[in-house]
């Protein structure tokens, strides 16, 4: 934008033209203005529309039926393994991402040699796309016992972790924490990325004024720098924690369609449509919007808060 | 910044309106240049393309137009089937041009997502793939999209060469509503030769026999002697021992209405499934149908039961029937056929409903169904087929549709709609984890309620 210098233009001139660029700007972004309008709101909007309908069948059907979706929802024992195994899901995945990604961080911030390199290894599995790492991952956790060891489980026994081996995702009831690791596997290495700009942004001086009052390094770490990188944390829970609220391509490439290892994302798919029960899969649909918005909405605004003061 | 905000919402809303007016009035634009595209072509001048290789079938030359034909067979023998069916349609109707619209991904998830769409957009194919039963006639039927086929039926004299107790189960009120081209068994129980002289069993022929020699072969060391795969595969077991408790009449009659889903006949059912389950591999939910087969072939378990195109994948590995694997119907289900079929319907308000009936004709014909039944490694459902066309699990297959009762599969969508269908798989999954027979029961009484 050119600044008109104030001895040049009157008043009423400078406002004008601010007006046309101002309606320029309007017209450059009104596309995307439009298409978020119609492809994300108009069709919250008709979702919900259909949560609460009866429409089953290929045809739609807007008979409404309030909230009995819901309410067959609430009482579903296919939803209450979903809502367990996200919950199972999420707790590992977060703690798990959290924890290594921490580590990697504190690790490379000692000044190592190479840092570039190895940033860019861990974070590489971002790159690759859950299907991707569901079907390798699919291979590695092969639950096969006995004779027919593959994937991880070969690889304990030849190095005489024999303890180590398990079934993976075929463990019940814990399954799903085994389809959590290959998700800790691909994000922790972002969450690296996080902590270590926050730690970059930890100002020398702090450090060593700690250290000079007689601070380890462990209390240094737990009473100096983790208080400062708690808004990187709270960023990485809100981050992690709406993806596995998602969480669905993981699932479906690693576990395919079984209750055991089903969630909300995967059971609003073959409900609406295998079943054609889409009332219901909207109805999921729905609970899953509500449930990432509670996470993500009080964050952006309290960052919007911070950003304006 | 806020003062202005009523104003540019206005133009938003004011946009929008012009928009979605936009999008109507293109859409019945494109209908309308579809609908008016099968006149444009050539009434029929050269005879010189297919013509000349055909001699016992009749050339059309009368009928000028093209036909779309939706499935998902883009892979596999079934690309090469329907290929093969193809050419037998050009050479009898050299004048329509055959538009395969196949959409890829595995079991037609995505190809039936598409089709769905395309009838809620009023722009339906021609005709399209379906599994004959149920799931064709809860889908499409209830939703008013395609159109009865009694007449051709009549007229091509179908009712003589296809068994008698099929008819029913692609019915509906009387309506016949699909063309089977393909018929596949699931009712077959797949072992290892090898492994069952070794531990000196039988080929069971009852439940009771079966139960026996799982005994025996656990007894003899084997951890799982009944291999199984994920989900699906136990819904496939399901249907397999639910015939075999209950009975061709106790099976159709859940179907029906006839036998209630709260009786102790499917108790009984539901009980013998459980002590079946007992015997599987437990890491079954990582396998795919195939590497239960492969279990089998490696002698790792000595049983598997699964569809017939479990005997496509066998040969496709080189394995010889007879030494490798050996067949037999499900044990208690002798005599009864628990078929599967993949069938053309015909659109209603098909764009060319002409050149649609041709398709069909030659899709039920002798010389079309003997074009695609060998590639793809199923049968006709046509009893005049030409034997020296088909391998030795074939042929066995062949003599017992035209001599054994056909009873429809659940799995594969003969008996239930897909709510229904779907239902019972979510029963299925949780009774997997559970293992609870009395919960089983009251969520299928609930899925037949919801959906039956």
């Amino acid at each position: 934008m050119t600044v008109e210098s104030p001895e040049t233009k009157s008043v009423s001139g400078r406002r004008k033209l601010f007006r046309m660029e101002h309606w320029w700007g309007v017209l450059w972004v009104l596309p995307s203005i439009l298409a978020v309008m119609v492809f994300v709101y108009g069709f919250i909007g008709w979702t919900a529309r259909v949560a609460v309908s009866a429409w089953k069948g290929l045809l739609p059907d807007y008979t409404f039926v309030g909230a009995d979706n819901f309410v067959g929802l609430a009482s579903d024992p296919r939803f209450h393994i979903d809502v367990r195994n996200t919950a199972i899901f999420t707790v590992v995945f977060i703690l798990g991402c959290l924890a290594i990604g921490l580590g990697l961080a504190i690790l490379l911030d000692k000044g190592i040699r190479a840092e570039g390199f190895y940033r860019s290894l861990f974070l590489f599995p971002m790159a690759i796309s859950f299907i991707v790492t569901g079907v390798v991952w699919r291979w590695l956790m092969n639950p096969a016992q006995g004779d027919r060891l593959s994937g991880l489980n070969l690889l304990f026994d030849k190095v005489g972790l024999d303890f180590l081996i398990n079934k993976w995702y075929a463990t019940p009831t814990w399954g799903i924490a085994a389809v959590a690791l290959p998700a800790v596997w691909q994000m922790s290495g972002y969450t690296m990325a996080l902590y270590l700009a926050g730690l970059r942004a930890v100002p020398e001086s702090l450090r060593e004024a700690a250290r000079v009052d007689g601070a380890s390094e462990l209390q240094l770490y737990r009473r100096v720098i983790m208080p400062l990188l708690w808004p990187v944390t709270l960023s990485a829970v809100i981050i992690l924690g709406h993806i596995s609220l998602k969480i669905f391509d993981l699932i479906i490439a690693l576990a395919g369609k079984q209750v055991a290892l089903d969630v909300p994302a995967t059971y609003m798919w073959t409900t609406t449509f295998d079943g054609f029960f889409f009332g219901r899969g909207a109805a999921i649909g729905m609970v899953l919007l509500v449930s990432v918005a509670v996470l993500v909405v009080p964050y952006l605004w309290f960052t919007l808060r911070q950003d304006r003061a | 910044m806020r003062t202005k905000q009523p104003f540019q919402f206005l133009v938003l809303i004011v946009a929008l309106a012009l928009t979605l007016a936009a999008c109507g009035s293109s859409s019945t634009d494109t209908t309308a240049a579809s609908g008016s595209s099968d006149t444009t072509a050539a009434s029929g001048s050269t005879d010189t393309t297919a013509a000349s290789g055909t001699t016992d079938t009749t050339v059309h030359q009368d009928m000028a137009s093209q036909v779309e034909v939706f499935s998902w067979w883009t892979g596999g023998g079934e690309a090469a089937g329907l290929e093969a069916m193809i050419k037998v349609f050009a050479a009898e109707y050299p004048n329509i041009e055959f538009v395969n619209s196949a959409v890829a991904g595995g079991a037609g998830t995505n190809a039936r997502a598409v089709l769905a769409s395309r009838l809620q957009a009023n722009d339906p194919p021609d005709s399209w793939q379906g599994h004959a039963g149920q799931e064709l006639i809860g889908t499409y039927v209830a939703a008013d999209q395609i159109e009865p086929l009694n007449f051709l039926y009549d007229q091509e004299g179908w009712l003589d060469v296809m068994p008698e107790t099929l008819i029913p189960l692609i019915s509906k009120d009387g309506n016949i509503y699909s063309v089977p081209v393909n018929i596949h068994r699931s009712n077959v129980l797949w072992a290892n030769p090898k492994v069952l002289a070794d531990a000196g069993v039988e080929m069971p022929t009852t439940l009771d026999e079966f139960f026996t020699a799982l005994d025996t072969l656990k007894a003899s060391g084997m951890e799982a002697p009944l291999a199984m795969g994920e989900q699906w595969t136990s819904m496939h077991l399901f249907e397999s021992i639910m015939l075999a408790s209950m009975g061709p009449d106790g099976w159709e009659g859940l179907w029906n209405g006839s036998v209630a889903w709260d009786s102790p006949e499917v108790t009984q059912g539901l009980e013998d499934f459980a002590k079946i389950l007992g015997y599987t591999n437990s890491d079954a939910s990582a396998l795919a149908w195939q590497d239960a087969g492969q279990l089998v072939l490696d002698g790792t378990a000595a049983f598997n039961i699964m569809g017939d195109w479990q005997e496509g994948f066998f040969r496709e590995v080189g394995s010889v029937p007879g030494t490798d694997y050996v067949w037999a119907a499900t044990p208690g289900t002798e005599g009864n056929f628990q078929f599967l079929s993949d069938s053309f319907v015909l659109a209603k308000n098909a764009p060319n409903r002409d050149a649609a009936v041709a398709w069909l004709t030659v899709a039920g014909s002798n010389a079309g169904q003997d074009a695609f039944n060998p590639v793809k490694g199923s049968i006709p459902a046509r009893n005049d087929a030409d034997r020296s066309l088909y391998g030795e699990y074939l042929l066995s297959a062949m003599d017992d549709w035209a001599s054994n009762r056909v009873v429809g599969s659940l799995t594969h969508g003969v008996v239930a709609n897909d709510s229904w269908k779907s239902e019972i798989d979510t029963a299925i999954g949780l009774f997997l984890l559970d293992r609870d027979v009395a919960s089983f029961q009251t969520a299928l009484v609930a899925a037949q309620e919801a959906s039956g």
